[in-house]
């Protein structure tokens, strides 16, 4: 049996009372009192996620942005230096090996955050790169109160080095949640009095319970379950982070899909019927659901899935087999849940 | 706000975690605290149809969390004569009193001395504390 790892907040986490499950290799809390109550804390006012399993490559030096630009989905061109990019790592076939954020600190120095179950892949495809995650204790702040109750200013996807609550960070305008906040990436010496002074400020401990839910109502993908090496950004929807002009690793396959359509794709719905829709489950008219929970927000079943590409129009009607009872749902727009204005 | 943890004496048992509370022929049925725990917050409950007929040791319906589903096991053998609705509306009943607003279905038996097979609470207790 492997070991499973721990951050350097795995004693606060245990202290809290969290519920702590295998994931990617870690022992990770799930949640502290209820999912539900961590997804509306974060919607409406402010929480916390530990989330130092997340891996960093980086590489820096003559040609980096050359290297990134020849192996990565999107223009590298089109940040400067602060400034973040969502980015895919694709294979010869298109396929997406993982979804990452780069960090551009210079024009030749760059700092990947990707999850953690792909670290080992990812770092074998990027070879020339330096694994520094255990360089990294990474904290997400999100909702609306994160940033005045840090005290912190970022503006979305720049980063800056600075001190939250006291502490030497990277601060960066990222997260997983579609609410503002940041995310801090500190020592893991300094992770614990982080974590203890964001507390403090009266933010709520949340764990990837929630993380999830909050992802897929906003339709984040989550590798793994909507996308993964046998699926192209093309079919995910993902063809906006994909800079089809420039040349990189299965660009071909992408400008073909591009140009002739895809048989499925993956499409976001809500029930219409009560239940919730799990991953796995069959769409009878044609598709798959890949992630399913109930929505804290709109108190519905929701989901992302890949369906028939004649069928993915918004407002289409679904029927999905929960565990042998057929329930209806619909496509909608992405995102599921938009916060009122 | 959930409950505390509690096993009431007056309730039978049933090792996945059911409870029973027999009536003369009628059984009202829930789910225990420890179950609705290992669970969280309830945010489903797939009732079975009224008038449906229900064995001991079999499913009857599923809870879901957020995270997880779980068949429900009926204690007793029986038909459906009432389903909860408010935990059809507020599945977090369940959490909130799994012995008392939680209850889930009540079952017309039939067979009353089935219930003899079940456990009695320090039985249960001692089945948890092997968990």
């Amino acid at each position: 049996m492997q070991t499973l790892r721990r951050t350097p907040l795995y004693e606060r986490h245990a202290a809290l009372g969290a519920r702590l499950v295998p994931f990617a290799g870690w022992e990770m809390p799930v949640q502290y009192t209820s999912i539900v109550g961590e997804h509306r804390a974060v919607r409406t006012s402010a929480g916390v996620f530990d989330v130092s399993h997340m891996g960093q490559l980086q590489l820096a030096g003559d040609g980096a942005r050359d290297y990134f630009q020849a192996r990565l989905s999107n223009d590298l061109e089109k940040v400067g230096d602060g400034e973040a990019q969502y980015t895919l790592l694709t294979n010869d076939e298109g396929g997406i090996v993982d979804d990452l954020i780069a960090y551009r600190r210079a024009a030749d120095d760059y700092l990947l955050v990707v999850n953690a179950a792909n670290v080992e892949l990812d770092h074998s495809a990027l070879s020339e790169t330096e694994d520094v995650s255990a360089q990294w204790a990474l904290l997400a702040v999100q909702g609306p109160e994160a940033l005045q109750r840090l005290g912190i200013d970022v503006a979305p996807f720049t980063f800056h080095e600075g001190e939250a609550l006291g502490v030497q960070c990277l601060i960066a305008g990222t997260g997983y949640t579609g609410e503002r906040g940041c995310e801090l990436g500190c020592a893991p010496d300094d992770a614990v009095r982080l974590w203890d002074a964001i507390l403090d400020a009266g933010i709520v401990p949340c764990g990837l319970g929630a993380r999830d839910t909050l992802r897929l109502e906003v339709c984040y993908p989550l590798h793994g379950n909507d996308i993964s090496p046998d699926r192209t950004p093309i079919e995910a929807g993902l063809g906006w982070a994909c800079a089809l002009e420039k040349e990189f690793t299965g660009v071909d396959v992408l400008r073909g899909q591009k140009e002739t359509g895809t048989a499925e794709k993956l499409v976001a719905f809500v029930m219409d019927d009560k239940g919730i829709p799990r991953q796995g489950m069959a769409i009878e008219e044609g598709g798959t659901v890949t992630s399913g929970s109930l929505s804290p927000m709109l108190d519905q079943g929701i989901g992302l899935a890949y369906v028939d590409a004649g069928l993915a129009a918004p407002e289409t009607k679904l029927t999905v087999d929960l565990r042998g009872r057929p329930r209806a749902a619909h496509i909608v727009k992405k995102p599921i849940y938009k916060r009122e204005e | 706000m959930a409950a505390d943890e509690s096993y009431p004496e007056e309730l039978r048992y049933h090792r996945e975690h059911d409870w029973a509370r027999v009536d003369g022929d009628t059984a009202t049925v829930g789910i225990t605290w420890y179950a609705q725990d290992a669970l969280g917050e309830l945010v489903h409950f797939e009732p079975p149809a009224e008038g449906a007929s229900v064995a001991a040791d079999e499913s009857y319906g599923e809870v879901e969390s957020v995270k997880a589903v779980s068949d429900l096991i009926s204690p007793l053998s029986g038909e459906v004569v009432e389903v909860n609705p408010i935990v059809v509306e507020e599945p977090e009943k369940v959490n909130d009193d799994p012995y008392g607003d939680g209850w889930l279905i009540k079952i017309r038996l039939s067979d009353p001395g089935e219930a003899d097979g079940l456990l009695d609470v320090a039985a249960y207790k001692a089945l948890l504390d092997e968990q």
